[in-house]
């Protein structure tokens, strides 16, 4: 049977054929077609953001929480600059995301129409790939491409240009593409596997490294399993954090420049450097060339160009990290490396992390573990960026995959709110707690009403230190104590303010029994807001100096 | 002078770069901006279609130094971009055009 669709029509319908059931956005003139058409659809529901940068967070919440390709739109112009920021935060974190966007008539493309902006230009460099349509008929093409794209190999952002007239495009089909789905993955190279497996089995003091890959990949229960067969300390990246239980007795926690000591010390020691999904970003390695200096490394990862990139490996395998686990596993012996594991666990006891006055609910640590107290494994735990962010890292108890929702690679503050939203629109059965700074939260602090008016199941902790607290941090550190533009001299009232956006709000500070409160607060269903006051003076530590090796850390 | 031009000034030849790629408009764009967001120079270009169009061939000249490995790795990942083979800079591609390049 034959139908004449709008090119609006087709790629609500394509979107729908994709099973995408929520997307986030913004109408505005040149997208408006297809917002006509999403309207008739009975399947998507549509979260109007208050910012297209909210938006394109929302998806990239419900992209993170579920592995899915998810979608937002906004308008051509100020609507698709305003998306950029969330599709760079989605690249550096190789999250699938899919930003459709509207663009003026192709007609009138080069003429400096009335919200013409070069889209496709601007999204080059911050996207997986994109596309300029131009037809109607193309859509039925790149709109599955498009999520192939961002689901396979390593994910990414993918971003569709629509010119206006091609979403009036009236065309006949007869037949629908199947949906874009994550191609299969390539086989491991087997013999570079039983190599890596004969360094593992040789290796006095190997350790696992994960990174990110290892949760886009699925494959933290057999990075467990590995560890566990061949005995293997394992740290984790800001990224990767979940995919070892933090109690488990191997874990090492988190690497870097807020590393436990004992994790960075452990690595130090190291003879054999197993890095699987992780990138040896700057933050995790601190000075290159100090990095594991006795190890020998073999490095899996899914995209060939991240092998060699920052550290030569000794075993360099372009695979996906389940399959190419999945191989590796039969082949690696049972050992229990005795001396190592007790060497690991000595360096624990006696370079411990520190989280000092836990048990008062007013200090930093004391908050997080506190709330921590309130809620089980189910729970999704989002955060903004500043010190908060780290803190929450280093003291939260994570213990599973895509339980953590954070800005790695790019470091976006306002990134926590509403990606947090769209966790709760994916998930709609969990709590999502998101942990944010007093900055942080004024960068997308007009979604709290979209929080509201989809009664998302979020709890928005405010730590609030009245300062810009990481650059208050390193001004004090390594700017002789020159504090500028890092203290607010006006803070809002953010109960208030969140009583205005139409959410509840509850201040620890007033309340006499802060752990009551919160346990209240956050069993409340729908959003609520809840403020703390912080120490200022409170720092992140430890601590990697900028430029120095991870085994110099200052600090606690 | 900084550092990355230090490293071009260094380096001891050039390479040639033959890249096939999906013959459209912003393909250039994919593939030169991956070398401009890393201050490489990129010498010389050349671009004409292939066989019936659908396809082009890019090729590039540019100074080796030691990040030409990752930028080929780069430039292979991308979308539009179906093989990229490196040549030596004696290449017979860009030899005979220096009469069009006369100051
Ligand atoms: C969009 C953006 N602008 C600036 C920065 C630089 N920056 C990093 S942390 C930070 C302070 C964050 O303050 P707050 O949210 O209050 O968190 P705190 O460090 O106080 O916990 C700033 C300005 C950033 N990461 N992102
Ligand atoms: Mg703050």
């Amino acid at each position: 049977m034959t139908e004449t669709l709008t090119g609006a029509q087709i790629t609500v319908r394509l979107l729908e054929r994709q099973g995408i059931r929520t997307v986030a956005g913004i109408p505005g003139g040149a997208i408006l077609p297809i917002y006509d058409a999403l309207g008739q659809s009975t399947t998507i529901h549509h979260v109007l953001a208050r910012h297209e940068q909210g938006a394109g967070f929302m998806a990239q919440g419900m992209a993170r929480a579920t592995g899915q390709p998810a979608v937002c739109l906004a308008s051509s112009g100020p609507g698709a600059t305003n998306l950029l920021t969330a599709i760079a935060v989605a690249k550096l974190d190789s999250i699938p995301l899919v930003a459709i966007t509207g663009q003026v008539p192709k007609a009138m493309i080069g003429t400096d129409a009335f919200q013409e902006v070069d889209t496709y230009g601007l999204s080059i460099p911050i996207t997986k790939h994109n596309f300029l349509v131009s037809s109607a008929e193309e859509l039925l093409e790149v709109i599955p491409r498009a999520f192939r794209i961002a689901a396979s190999g390593r994910p990414g952002p993918v971003l569709i240009d629509i010119p206006k007239d091609v979403q009036a495009q009236a065309i006949e089909i007869s037949e629908w593409p199947d949906p874009g789905r994550a191609e299969p993955a390539p086989a491991a190279n087997s013999a570079l596997i039983e190599q890596a497996a004969a360094m593992i089995n040789a290796a006095e003091r190997p350790i696992l490294y994960l990174g990110g890959g290892v949760i886009h990949s699925g494959a933290s229960v057999a990075a467990i399993e590995l560890a566990e067969k061949a005995s293997l300390p394992t740290v984790m990246t800001l990224m990767a954090l979940g995919a070892m239980p933090v109690d488990h007795p191997l874990a090492l926690g988190m690497l870097g420049m807020h590393a436990a000591r004992y994790t960075n010390l452990a690595l130090d020691e190291c003879d054999l450097l197993i890095a699987i999904g992780a990138r040896f970003d700057d933050r995790a390695t601190g000075k290159v060339a100090a990095f594991c200096p006795q190890a020998k490394i073999i490095h899996i990862d899914i995209d060939p160009a991240e092998l060699d990139k920052i550290k030569t490996a000794h075993i360099g395998i372009m695979a996906d990290i389940s399959e190419a686990l999945g191989q590796l596993l039969p082949a690696v012996f049972q050992n229990s490396r005795k001396n190592w594991v007790d060497r690991s666990n000595a360096l624990k006891a006696e370079f411990p992390f520190d989280l000092h006055s836990t048990d008062n609910p007013r200090s930093h640590f004391g908050l997080i573990q506190s709330v921590a107290a309130c809620l089980d494994d189910d729970a999704i735990i989002a955060t903004d960026v500043g010190q908060h962010q780290m803190w929450v890292a280093q003291a939260y108890p994570l213990r599973r995959p895509r339980q953590w929702l954070t800005s790695g690679g790019l470091g976006t503050m306002g990134f926590g709110v509403p990606a947090a939203i769209g966790a709760a629109l994916a998930e709609r059965g969990r709590t999502v707690v998101c942990f944010t700074g007093d900055g942080s939260i004024m960068m997308n602090i007009q979604e709290l009403v979209t929080a509201a008016e989809e009664n998302a199941n979020i709890k928005i902790v405010l730590m609030d230190n009245a300062t810009l607290g990481l650059v208050h941090q390193q001004q004090t550190l390594f700017y002789g104590e020159r504090l500028f533009a890092s203290q607010f001299r006006s803070s809002p009232d953010f109960i208030k303010i969140a009583q205005g956006f139409g959410i509840a709000a509850v201040d620890l500070d007033a309340s006499a029994n802060p752990c009551a409160t919160l346990m209240e607060a956050i069993s409340r269903p729908g959003p609520c807001l809840i403020h703390a006051s912080i120490d200022a003076e409170q720092k992140v530590y430890p601590m990697v100096p900028p430029g120095a090796a991870n085994r110099d850390m200052i600090g606690a | 002078m900084n550092a990355i031009s230090k490293n071009e000034q260094n380096a001891l030849a050039r390479a040639v770069l033959e890249i096939d790629v999906n013959n459209h408009a912003g393909v250039m764009s994919h593939v030169v901006g991956l070398f401009s967001r890393r201050s490489y120079n990129v010498e010389g270009i050349l671009c004409l279609p292939v066989g019936d169009g659908r396809q082009s061939r890019i090729w590039l000249l540019v100074n080796e130094d030691q990040r030409l490995t990752q930028m080929m790795k780069q430039v292979e990942k991308l979308e539009d971009v179906i093989t990229i083979r490196r040549h030596n800079a004696d290449h017979a591609v860009f030899q005979d055009l220096e009469t069009f390049f006369r100051p």
